[in-house]
């Protein structure tokens, strides 16, 4: 019997987030372990489970595997979420690089001053509406399926509902413009695994808080 | 036409210097096509051939590809650089993020501010002796092979020579600690293609100089 993949990670989204998704639309189990004190993150160090003594941590298929989108990477190919050939890989490489690009503002942003945490999150919505989903509204028009990428469900997929639904906390009618995205949120919002996750008392996270970003800073001593 | 990939960036290192590196490494012979006013930039933009409006961007096997990570696997695949297993490229993938982390680190030096500077290099080194140089020295030791992960030639170890260079351009008593790295550093210099990439007249390119960076910012209006 397999034993599940367990997380290493904040109780919150983070750089860990992504993952959460990617293992419960594939409709695998996993534990949590979340970092609440310094002195549980330096037994991580000690322990020598972090390569680069940096959360995330995923315990998987015997590997402590660091570097999120390492991570994710193998979790796409090992549940069949990386399409079924190099082209298809790459394009949903491109696609889902993107996408953790504009993650990637956000998760940084409750770390800014105030100022600028709120010039960044108008960024990060201005970028989704003139430089993000403008693409994807484009590809979904394009070949008129159902998926971003070789008419099947792919880690691309995940990531954008994910990155859709994040910007929509932060300006609800940012799809306003984007009517095959609304579609596509619909749509992949309905698949049984993602429902389950999307429902109250599932592992996924809520949006950061100053208790948040208080356990991180002292965790990581910044 | 060629048929050789064909690089559209900036005349300058940056996100596209990983890219140069990968294809020499696998004797690949490139174009480039620099971008030097905002007009260049803004006719690729206007021709679509910027999924998010954004360089570094490959012309390859009829693709336009964007996304350093993308075009880095892409060419690694193609090029028999990969792992040969899943779990292989997890090893490579993890490797490789962070290098491309302290990569980062090191690319950020030219846009900090002159009082923020020293302290930025100061944990640059603090990092690179620290955390990065002996994470990869363990693995080398751990297994006591040639390369970093199976026993042959992969992506990573390419990255990871491009990295000690840059590392020894900021001090070279950087490396002075780390055997295996020294070692690993010589064996991949001397491969023929890379030897090759590290002469000059190669298409590496060389670290950004104030002068040109300040020519830069006002040509695309940078702050």
């Amino acid at each position: 019997m397999e034993t599940k993949p367990k997380l290493y990670y904040f109780h919150g989204r983070g750089r860990m987030e992504s993952i959460r998704w990617l293992l419960a639309a594939a409709g695998v189990e996993f534990e949590e372990e979340f970092l609440e004190t310094r002195e549980q993150y330096e037994k991580l160090q000690k322990d020598g489970r972090l390569l680069f003594d940096q959360v995330p941590l995923v315990e998987i298929d015997g590997m402590p595997l660091t570097q999120s989108r390492a991570i994710l990477s193998y979790l796409a190919a090992k549940y069949n979420l990386y399409g079924k050939d190099l082209k298809e890989r790459l394009r949903i490489d491109m696609y889902a690089d993107g996408t953790l690009d504009l993650m990637l503002m956000i998760a940084q942003a409750p770390f800014k001053p105030p100022k600028e945490k709120e010039e960044s999150y108008a960024l990060v919505v201005k970028r989704a509406k003139t430089r993000y989903f403008p693409v994807f509204e484009k590809i979904l028009k394009d070949h008129g399926e159902d998926f971003l990428v070789g008419n099947q469900l792919s880690w691309a997929d995940i990531q954008l509902l994910e990155a859709i639904l994040m910007v929509e906390e932060l300006s609800a009618p940012v799809l306003s413009d984007f009517p095959l995205l609304q579609a596509f949120k619909t749509r992949i919002s309905n698949i049984p695994t993602i429902k389950k996750f999307l429902q109250p008392g599932s592992q996924r996270k809520p949006p950061p808080d100053a208790h948040y970003v208080e356990v991180v800073r002292n965790v990581l001593n910044f | 036409m060629s048929g050789k990939p064909v690089l559209h960036y900036f005349n300058a290192r940056g996100r596209m210097e990983c890219i140069r590196w990968l294809l020499a490494a696998a004797g690949v012979e490139f174009e480039e096509k620099f971008i030097e006013r905002p007009e260049d930039l803004e006719k690729l933009r206007k021709d679509g051939k910027l999924m998010f409006e954004q360089v570094p961007m490959v012309e390859i096997d009829g693709m336009t590809l964007v996304q350093t990570r993308a075009i880095l696997n892409y060419i690694a695949t193609k090029y028999d650089l990969d792992g040969k297993d899943v779990k292989e490229r997890a090893l490579i993938d993890m490797y490789a993020e962070g290098i491309a982390d302290l990569s980062e680190m090191m690319g950020q030096l030219v846009v900090t501010p002159p009082d923020q500077k020293e302290a930025k290099i100061a944990l640059i080194k603090d990092r690179t002796k620290n955390r990065y140089l002996p994470a990869f020295e363990k693995v080398l030791k751990s297994h006591g092979q040639d390369y970093l992960v199976g026993n042959r030639l992969t992506r990573v170890d390419i990255h990871l020579l491009e990295l000690l260079l840059y590392v020894e351009e900021i001090d070279s008593s950087l490396l002075a600690p780390f055997p295996l790295l020294k070692a690993l550093k010589s064996r991949l210099s001397n491969l023929p293609n890379v030897k090759k990439f590290l002469q000059p007249g190669s298409q590496r390119k060389p670290p950004i100089d104030e002068k040109a960076l300040e020519e830069a910012k006002k040509i695309f209006k940078l702050s």
